[in-house]
């Protein structure tokens, strides 16, 4: 009813209204558009160490958003701007995102052949449990990473490494004896899937 | 005819076959029988037209869209800092053109010179010809108030304060420069494009300096009382990389300047010679909004609903970017994108007689201090209900706690992600 009274003014000629109290609280689009700047249009990154969002496992985003929220994950932006949104609006994002289609990255330069091969086997003996289909699908929280932009694998993976980004026991467990070759040559497997 | 289906589309979305009177009736019938396609135009294709552009196109492809800009390739302002610096050879990678937008997204781009707005005809006079428009986006950057300095003249003293020529010019004149010179950075009051952006620069020509011309400093003429942004962390990293280097004094208003002398003069008295001169003159909405009567009684910058960045001056005009007075969200090329997309989304709502959306902003800034270390400062933006205005989200808004190299790396992929945006 306030819109059609709203329309029925600016149709008249009258001063141009306030439209906040009729406006509708920001929708999924609305709040995700606004990431495309780093991110990419929905969520698909130009690269090369900036994440893409498209596709991405909604558990996995909602568990990074509160843990970039509340410090338990390492960022530089996002411990910041994650507390700019409610849960509901993290939930709204994460679905968003989830609904785009994947965006592969067109990476081809920067993946190593030969790291790739060597990935490969060590992704089969300890990654390959929870990344499932050579990273594309996912249960529960684990995020998509196939296709994801090598930089920003091997940028997760040092942090992994060095401890400042924590990982399951199960999975501290699995990847205990991998040398810090190992880790790189799944960076390049990972990114060399499509 | 425009003007007509123009006011029959605001009667659909008001529900119009039902309460109209019988003066509205009238339009109604005239246009119903004109049909055709909705008509939005956006003046500049920088950081918010060309996103404006590309986005209500994205979101409904019936309405066109005509993007008009002055020049056939838009150079980057952000990281342009960095090519004074010598970090970028070039300002190749900062350059994007149009023809993408037109390509992807049938975006009809023009080439041309904006002289006037009608807005009682919701018309735009170009330097190619007259284009009608449902809704108008402007997005047209910042003009300069060179009246507030006495002299001045950009080819002596650039700005490099629009990217392209001057940023070449700038950085040419530092090549020149022999060692142990003075550079002299005059920044105006706030507010201006890019909060951080004169610091970045003192950063960048500090490193310069340090690398290829022994003995030589730089002079920061601040006419703000103090720096006004990062402030923490721009002194940080000044003591760690460019200590006797950068001799910065605050509140030093530079009012005329000595094309000949090469000397800038404080207030009309204190004067300052340098063998470089970079003024960054004061600024104001870009010439086509003061034109327009899109500026408010500030006699600066354009005060707009910050829900739908429609214009509170003119209906059916929208600003966005550096020229719009939006509440808290500072003038840079994230807050432009944001906007944009804030403004397109409603567009299209307000064209399909659909309800608005209140806006959800972000904005980020990265500044480079040294060749790999970058710092950044965050915010998230949404409207205040009572007050009707742009406020940050409590705990959104912050700087980085320290210089970092892993910001520098992050944001070499967010220029690329942003002129992405506004490209393809
Ligand atoms: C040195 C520097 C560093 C910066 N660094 C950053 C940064 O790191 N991050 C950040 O977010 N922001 C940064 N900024 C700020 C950023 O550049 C601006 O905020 C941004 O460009 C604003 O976008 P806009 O669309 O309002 O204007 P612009 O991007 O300037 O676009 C305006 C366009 O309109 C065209 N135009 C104007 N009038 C007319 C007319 N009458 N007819 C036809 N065409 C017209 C112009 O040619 C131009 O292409 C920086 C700025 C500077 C100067
Ligand atoms: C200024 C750039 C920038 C903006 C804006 C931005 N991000 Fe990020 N995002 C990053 C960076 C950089 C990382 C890596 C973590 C870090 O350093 O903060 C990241 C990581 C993420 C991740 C983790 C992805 C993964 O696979 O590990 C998610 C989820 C995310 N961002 C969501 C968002 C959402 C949602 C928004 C918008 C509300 C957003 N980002 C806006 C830069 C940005
Ligand atoms: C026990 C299950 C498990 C195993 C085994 C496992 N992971 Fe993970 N991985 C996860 C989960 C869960 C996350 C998300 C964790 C988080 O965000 O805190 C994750 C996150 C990641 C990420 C970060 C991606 C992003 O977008 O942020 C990378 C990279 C990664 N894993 C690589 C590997 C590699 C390489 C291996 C094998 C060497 C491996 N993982 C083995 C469960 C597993």
């Amino acid at each position: 009813m306030r819109r059609k009274w709203s329309g029925m003014a600016l149709a008249l000629g009258a001063l141009v209204m306030s439209a906040v109290a009729h406006a509708a609280p920001p929708s999924a689009e609305m709040l995700s558009n606004a990431c495309g700047g780093c991110h990419g249009t929905n969520g698909a990154s130009a690269g090369p160490s900036m994440p893409s969002l498209a596709g991405q496992n909604k558990d996995f985003f909602i568990d990074a958003m509160k843990k970039f929220k509340s410090g338990e994950r390492p960022g530089t932006v996002m411990s910041r701007l994650a507390k700019g949104y409610s849960d509901e609006q993290v939930v709204a994002m994460a679905e968003f995102f989830a609904q785009q289609k994947p965006a592969p990255a067109a990476q081809k330069a920067a993946v190593d052949r030969a790291k790739v091969a060597k990935g490969k086997s060590v992704y089969n003996s300890a990654c390959k449990r929870c990344h499932l289909e050579n990273g594309k699908d996912f249960e529960e929280d684990t995020p998509v990473v196939a296709g994801q932009w090598l930089k920003y694998l091997q940028i997760q993976m040092a942090e992994f490494q060095s401890g400042a980004r924590k990982m399951s026991e199960k999975k501290t467990e699995k990847v205990k004896s991998l040398t810090a070759d190992d880790w790189d040559a799944v960076a390049h497997f990972y990114a060399s899937q499509k | 005819m425009t003007m007509e289906r123009r006011n029959f589309l605001k009667l659909l979305g008001a529900g119009a076959a039902a309460t109209a009177s019988v003066g509205l009736a009238g339009y109604a019938n005239a246009a119903t029988s004109a049909g055709g396609k909705h008509k939005v135009v956006v003046i500049g294709g920088g950081y918010g037209g060309t996103i404006a552009a590309r986005y209500i196109r994205m979101m409904d492809a019936s309405i066109e869209v005509t993007l008009i800009e002055r020049n056939d390739h838009y150079v980057s302002c952000p990281f342009s800092n960095l090519y004074l610096g010598g970090i970028l050879p070039d300002l190749k990678s900062l350059t994007i053109k149009y023809d993408k937008l037109a390509k992807n997204h049938g975006i009809k781009v023009v080439q041309a010179e904006v002289t006037g707005i009608d807005a009682e005809n919701h018309s735009v006079t170009t330097s190619k010809g007259v284009f009608q428009y449902d809704r108008l986006v402007v997005s047209p950057g910042v003009e300069f108030r060179t009246d507030e300095i006495k002299g001045y003249d950009q080819e002596v003293m650039p700005h490099a304060w629009k990217a392209g020529p001057q940023t070449v010019l700038l950085r040419k004149q530092l090549e020149a420069m022999k060692p142990g010179g003075t550079v002299v950075l005059s920044i105006p009051l706030a507010p201006f494009r890019c909060p951080p952006g004169p610091y970045e620069r003192t950063s960048m020509i500090a490193m310069y300096l340090k690398q290829h011309k022994p003995g030589s400093k730089i002079i920061v003429l601040d006419a703000n009382p103090d720096i006004v942004s990062k402030k923490g962390l721009f002194l940080k990293g000044w003591k760690k990389h460019y200590e006797g280097i950068i001799d910065y004094r605050p509140a030093k208003k530079v009012t005329e300047v000595d094309n000949k002398n090469m000397s800038v003069l404080i207030e009309g008295i204190d004067e300052i010679k340098g063998d470089v001169i970079n003024i960054i003159p004061p600024q104001k909405a870009g010439h086509i909004a003061h034109v327009a009567g899109l500026v408010g009684p500030d006699g600066k910058w354009c005060p707009v609903n910050p829900t739908t960045f429609e214009s509170t001056l003119h209906k059916d005009i929208h600003v966005i970017g550096d020229s719009s007075i939006a509440g808290a969200m500072p003038k840079s090329g994230y807050s432009a994108n944001s906007e944009a997309k804030v403004c397109a989304a409603n567009i299209v709502a307000l064209m399909n007689g659909r309800e608005t959306t209140e806006m959800s902003g972000v904005n980020t800034c990265y500044s480079f201090l040294s060749e790999k270390e970058a710092v950044s400062v965050t915010g998230v933006y949404q409207v205040n209900k009572e007050k009707n205005v742009i406020e940050a989200v409590p705990g959104s808004v912050g700087v980085s706690p320290d210089l970092s190299e892993l910001e520098a790396v992050y944001a070499q992929s967010w220029v690329k992600n942003i002129l992405n945006e506004m490209s393809s």
